[in-house]
């Protein structure tokens, strides 16, 4: 699915990503964890396709095909799905035309029609029924004035429209009270299926109790220093990250 | 024969025909003389430092366009609110067209000024109100001067319209090029309701320059809402010179979309006579090539209690350039006074422009007055959010900027209005969004 080789990436002058290989295959979840400025953010932002970081080596392969020069509206198109950490505002678009428009968007550059109304409306109605989503929410303008949780819900939601062959989630925990994490973890879970996969970047390893990892990847200084099972998540929430510095060092 | 020549010998020529015991007789006198001393502005003076006039000047302006055309309705339908019903005051090449119009003097009149100034049945209306908060300066004066035709609207008191009027200056090209000088009256009795939307558009590549003023008088608890829709072909030109008179308890909102022509000065002015007086100002500017759009507003507090709200957005492309130049007057008798005022600007390409100017004189101690400008590009985190659910950078960039100027568009209280605005939006950011906006 996603094969990452030996990538940095950085602003200008500073190098942030420093050799990354990761190699996440479909039906696989990777959590990413790691302390504040590892790089975590910027990974999910290089391989969503932001212009801001340039790849000054390495490689992003998806299903095999280098997506490393595509722009990130065609990185969409071909299945990669990013959940932001702060979506942004977008005043008089509805949700609802908003996820029309980027349904549609993504089917015109596979050459497909645009989706019939009935077929949306009934696919809005069942996702939404899924995320536990009201109605009236769907006509409100996107994340205008939406609480931090409405916001991660509605990430959700269009991820759920969407069905990415790859869905990463930056810190899509911070900001949720338990029950909506709970709510947002089992929407994720619903649509994990073989043929998709999924990367969960957490400070947390609370988001880790619902949707479960197969892989725990640690982020040191841009490079990813340590690998394990999900048992990794809770040596890390109970230790930190100072005896992996140690290990790395030594 | 320059400009200022040729309209002063034609004056000279169009007063024979007014009769001298009109009640407008000696102020047009009086006008084309302050005129003819001030001449049109330059950029030396502090109000037109960064809108010129010059290339506007120099076209052989017909002042006395020929009356024939053959305009039918279905050439001009698209720049009416053809879906709702409306009253209609049109104008062609400056004459009044009856074909065309839709008007009424059913209770109150919706009718054509130059009927007004010449029977005695609205004399003591023109009397009372015709030229009377229009200054003095040498645009309106011109006006004036050659005033003859254009709407005039007068609401009895409590009477509220059930429907828009809506004002057009249709210019068809039949003369190379031609000056037009409409003059609106416009009077709102006592706790009488009433909407107007006023838009001037040429129907051909033929230079069209044009001085419009418009007095509203807005009396007691009466409430004007007011959109100017300026989309007009990139060779027309017009000066707006609006001035407002509101008395106690009364809301005036003006919209101003302007999103077409060559120079566009917009000269708006509410003066405020009376206590707990609202008045609103709000525009869109969205602009490309050389266009140029100047926003003067003048929001004068005269009296306690009083707010006053205003919101431009602007967005300039290509080597547009835009001027806001803002000014709020709180006299100091005029406590309690809150006065907002917002500008918000976005540049999308390196050669355009934006002078941004927020004037405040404030003589009262005890008034909330604030103002916020800013002047920025699209946000390219906002940007790249859109493009990662698949939206082509393009369309985000539309998105966005449909975004940025959405919030002046809820005041909008015409549905069909906000539709076409809409409309005409997408159609400027030359996007189709696939969806009703």
């Amino acid at each position: 699915m996603l094969q990452i080789r030996n990538l940095h990436a950085g602003v200008e002058e500073k190098e942030i990503l420093n050799g990354i290989d990761l190699h996440v295959k479909p039906g696989e979840v990777h959590a990413i964890m790691g302390p504040n400025g590892s790089g975590k953010s910027t990974l999910a932002s290089v391989v969503a396709g932001k212009e801001e970081f340039e790849i000054s080596e390495g490689d992003i392969l998806l299903n095999g095909e280098d997506i490393s020069e595509l722009d990130p509206e065609e990185r969409a198109h071909k299945g990669v799905f990013m959940s932001f950490q702060y979506p942004v505002e977008i005043p008089g678009v509805t949700v609802t035309n908003f996820i029309k428009t980027a349904i549609n968007e993504s089917r015109k550059a596979q050459g497909l029609e645009d989706m019939p109304a009935s077929e949306m409306l009934k696919k809005i109605k069942e996702k939404a029924e899924m995320l536990d989503i009201d109605r009236k929410f769907l006509s409100r303008s996107l994340n205008e004035g939406f609480s931090g949780g409405e916001k991660k819900r509605n990430e959700i939601f269009q991820l759920a429209m969407m069905e990415p062959k790859l869905a990463i989630l930056d810190e899509t925990d911070s900001g949720l009270d338990i029950d909506a994490l709970k709510i947002v973890a089992n929407g994720v879970n619903k649509l994990r299926n073989d043929e998709n996969a999924v990367i969960v970047i957490t400070h947390y390893q609370r988001l880790l109790d619902y949707i479960v990892p197969d892989y725990v990847h640690v982020l040191m200084d841009g490079k990813i220093v340590k690998s394990g099972p999900k048992e990794l998540a809770y040596e890390l929430e109970e230790k930190g990250y100072d005896w992996i510095k140690e290990e790395v060092k030594a | 024969m320059n400009l200022k020549n040729k309209l002063l010998s034609s004056y000279i020529a169009f007063d024979d025909y007014l009769e001298a015991d009109s009640p407008v007789h000696d102020l047009k006198n009086k006008a084309i003389k302050i005129f003819e001393s001030e001449g049109f502005p330059t950029k030396k003076q502090e109000d037109w430092k960064y809108t010129s006039l010059n290339s506007l000047l120099k076209a052989d302006y017909s002042l006395s366009p020929r009356r024939d055309h053959d305009l039918e309705f279905k050439d001009v339908k698209r720049y009416f609110l053809h879906d709702i019903d409306t009253y209609k005051i049109v104008f062609v090449d400056g004459v009044y067209s009856s074909f065309l119009s839709e008007t009424t003097h059913e209770k109150m009149d919706v009718c054509l000024l130059s009927a007004a100034m010449s029977k005695p049945k609205y004399k003591p209306v023109i009397e009372a109100y015709f030229n009377k908060i229009a200054p003095e300066d040498s645009l309106t004066s011109l006006n004036t001067a050659f005033a003859k035709e254009g709407a005039y609207i007068y609401i009895p008191k409590h009477r509220e319209v059930e429907k828009p009027i809506e004002v057009i200056n249709f210019s068809t090209g039949n003369e190379a090029a031609l000056m037009l000088q409409p003059r609106n009256l416009i009077v709102v009795g006592e706790n009488a309701h009433v909407q107007i939307i006023e838009r001037h558009q040429s129907l051909s590549d033929n230079p069209v320059f044009t001085n419009s003023v418009t007095e509203i008088f807005a009396e007691k608890r009466a409430f004007v809402d007011y959109y100017k829709i300026q989309n007009d072909r990139i060779t027309a030109s017009l000066i707006d010179n609006t001035y407002i008179s509101q008395e106690g308890q009364s809301n005036c909102r003006v919209h101003t979309f302007s999103f077409g022509g060559n120079v566009t000065r917009n000269n708006l002015n509410f003066y405020q006579k009376g206590e707990r007086i609202d008045s609103t100002l709000k525009g869109i500017t969205i602009l490309e090539g050389k266009q140029h759009v100047d926003h003067n507003t003048l929001v004068h507090h005269i009296e306690p209690n009083c707010e006053s709200h205003q919101d431009y957005k602007g967005i300039f492309g290509d080597a547009s350039t835009g001027v806001f130049n803002g000014k709020v007057i709180v006299n100091k008798e005029a406590q309690k006074t809150d006065a907002f005022q917002q500008n918000n600007n976005i540049l999308i390409d390196d050669k355009a422009t934006i002078n941004a100017k927020p004037q405040l004189e404030i003589f009262a101690d005890d008034v909330k007055c604030s103002h916020g400008c800013t002047i920025g590009q699209l946000n390219e985190d906002a940007l790249f959010y859109l493009r990662t659910r698949g939206i082509a950078k393009k369309e985000a960039r539309a998105l966005l900027m449909y975004a940025f100027a959405n919030n002046v568009l809820q005041s909008v209280k015409i549905p069909e209005l906000k539709k076409r605005i809409n409309k005409l939006i997408a159609e400027k950011i030359g996007v189709n969004m696939g969806f009703d906006l």
